[in-house]
């Protein structure tokens, strides 16, 4: 192996050297950097929208709360039919023809959305309320075919329905005891303690918040939020920033994508753009070996300006 | 400031006026780093002469330790790792974004110890936590500026000749890995934009299969990721990237008379 020093003497044989100091040039750097971001920190602060809560939502929009509370009893919503790592479903699962990825690891989170967000939570406070022990075992009791109906009919009965006092009203059917499930567990919502309920766990320290996001996920008025934020994916939201705030602005090229056919109408679109950018992304590091890309500096003589002849 | 931005609606392009602001502001500035003359260096200095004696050569004996720092000494000799003279060619603003982006990342260290010292909801209910955050937040917007304008420059300098090709490599391994770093930091503010950003990207982890491994929805594993492996790897993959730019130093200009005669072994002919 040749000495370093030596190498770097050579290639640097016959260019003319100037006095540099890297620690003054690090140092002033810092300094420089540093007045920067507190100037930008004390002037401008940094976004902070408060974040969305199941009794928020509930208090709300308390017609949406029901609606999806009924469509995870039902097996409908987007959690509950979802696939793989959460259930056994499949209507979220992405793929290319055969590649299908999201399915090589399973379901490894085992998602009951039925029980996560509704029959678990009011099992848990249904002991001193004999009208929810009922509900509860006359649902649990009954086949599924019954269980569909109640749902069925109630989940119709619900695209009319309307708010007062804080409850939902629909018109008079065969729902069994849906309503009584549901009107409870909207109480839970509104009162705060459904928050907690839903990250109940055997153990007594959490941090892991899938249930309450996957639940607050399934509705609509969570999605309303960040729509009002510029956050969703057909508005350019992964580069969005809630509030008065610059985004993401380095993932605007994996934002594009999103935007452009035939990504934007492809059912399996998250898996083709990030192929695409793992694609792209290799393209880049391997710049150094591929013809033309590597050229274009040549071709493009922005480097004259970065090095002047005279300075040589 | 919390109130939504003003977007800006063109074609099929949406964008916020202050990412607008942000990307023209790099598009300037980096213009601006071209186009304006580099104040004059200070005098010519003697270039250093290669001197073959004063080069240790690796014992020959068991002693690995001896055997490891003779070797360390003979790939990054001091005055090669603490430079104090420099081609003069090097004589750009382009050139000073590569350490921007490291002083940046220096605040973003120093602020992101705070904020894991006072815990992950400090920030949200007390005026010094959110001063914090703020420096943290702008000080990521800074250095992703400057790795970008990095990435530029370094392009159109093609940067990786003459046996430079793993310090670009490196160089866009560094930008990848703090898009992690950034990514689950988002996740971590506990706030409305951490919950969306989870609940929205889940379908593209979920996608590749890694959703198993790599739960965006479970908060404390993209916190530790945020606040202890991704930084490592950032500050670790930096430190090579540092490292290699000192071992091979500072790439000729494109048109420059000197010929390398192998791409490997830093020997020119004039």
């Amino acid at each position: 192996m040749k000495a370093r020093q030596l190498d770097q003497d050579r290639y640097y044989a016959g260019v003319p050297m100037v006095s540099y100091d890297l620690i003054k040039e690090l140092v002033l750097a810092v300094v420089a950097s540093g007045v920067v971001v507190l100037l930008f920190a004390l002037g401008l602060s940094s976004p902070d929208v408060p974040s969305a809560t199941i009794k928020g939502w509930a208090t709300a929009d308390p017609v949406d709360f029901v609606t999806t509370a009924t469509s995870e009893l039902a097996g409908t919503s987007p959690s509950a039919s979802y696939g793989p790592p959460y259930s056994d479903g499949s209507d979220s699962v992405q793929a290319i023809g055969p590649f299908a990825p999201q399915r090589w690891a399973g379901n490894s989170i085992h998602l009951d959305a039925a029980q996560e967000f509704v029959l678990g939570p009011l099992g848990t406070v249904s002991a001193d309320d004999p009208t929810l022990s009922q509900a509860i075992a006359t649902y649990e009791g009954a086949s599924t075919d019954q269980q569909q109906a109640w749902l069925s009919a109630y989940s119709d009965a619900l695209a009319n329905a309307t708010a007062e006092d804080g409850s939902v009203k629909v018109a008079a059917g065969q729902y069994g005891p849906v309503p009584v499930l549901t009107a409870k567990l909207l109480s839970l919502a509104r009162s705060g303690t459904l928050d907690g309920l839903l990250l109940a766990s055997p153990r007594f320290y959490q941090t892991n918040y899938t249930t309450p996001l996957l639940f607050l996920g399934d509705g609509t008025y969570f999605a309303n939020l960040a729509e009002q934020q510029h956050l969703l994916g057909s508005q350019w939201g992964m580069m969005n920033e809630t509030g008065n705030y610059p985004g993401q602005s380095w993932l605007w090229l994996y934002t594009l994508w999103y935007q452009v056919p035939p990504f934007n109408t492809a059912l399996n679109a998250d898996l083709l753009v990030i192929l695409t950018m793992g694609l792209l992304t290799t393209l880049l590091a391997l710049v150094p070996f591929i013809p033309i890309l590597r050229d274009i500096p040549r071709w493009i003589p922005i480097h004259r300006f970065i090095w002047r002849s005279n300075d040589w | 400031m919390d109130s939504p931005a003003t977007y800006v609606h063109w074609w099929f392009i949406l964008i916020s006026l202050p990412s607008l602001l942000l990307i023209l502001g790099m598009v300037v500035l980096f213009a601006a780093a071209v186009l304006a003359r580099f104040p004059r260096h200070g005098a010519l200095v003697e270039p250093a002469q290669p001197q073959e004696a004063a080069v240790e050569p690796i014992p020959s004996d068991s002693n690995w330790t001896r055997r490891l720092r003779v070797a360390l000494a003979r790939r990054w000799p001091g005055r090669q790792l603490l430079p104090d003279r420099q081609p003069r060619y090097v004589a750009s603003w382009v050139y000073l974004f590569g350490v921007g982006a490291i002083a940046a990342l220096l605040w973003i260290v120093v602020s992101g110890v705070i904020l894991v010292f006072f815990g992950p909801v400090w920030w949200h209910v007390t005026s010094a936590g959110r001063l914090v955050n703020s420096i943290h937040f702008w000080s990521v917007q800074l250095f992703f500026v400057c790795l970008v304008l990095h990435l530029w420059g370094q392009y159109f300098m093609a940067s990786w000749r003459d046996g430079r090709a793993l310090t670009w490599i490196v160089g866009v391994a560094i930008f990848v890995v703090a898009i992690g770093a950034a990514f689950t930091g988002y996740l971590s503010q506990q706030n409305l934009d951490a919950q969306w950003i989870a609940v929205n990207s889940k379908d593209a982890v979920n996608s590749t299969g890694l959703g198993s491994f790599f739960n965006v929805l479970g908060y404390g594993q993209m916190y530790g990721l945020h606040v202890m492996l991704l930084p490592v790897a950032v500050i670790s993959l930096v430190a090579v990237h540092v490292l290699l730019v000192r071992l091979r130093g500072v790439v000729r200009p494109i048109d420059h008379p000197a010929k390398v005669d192998r791409a490997d072994s830093g020997e020119v002919r004039q």
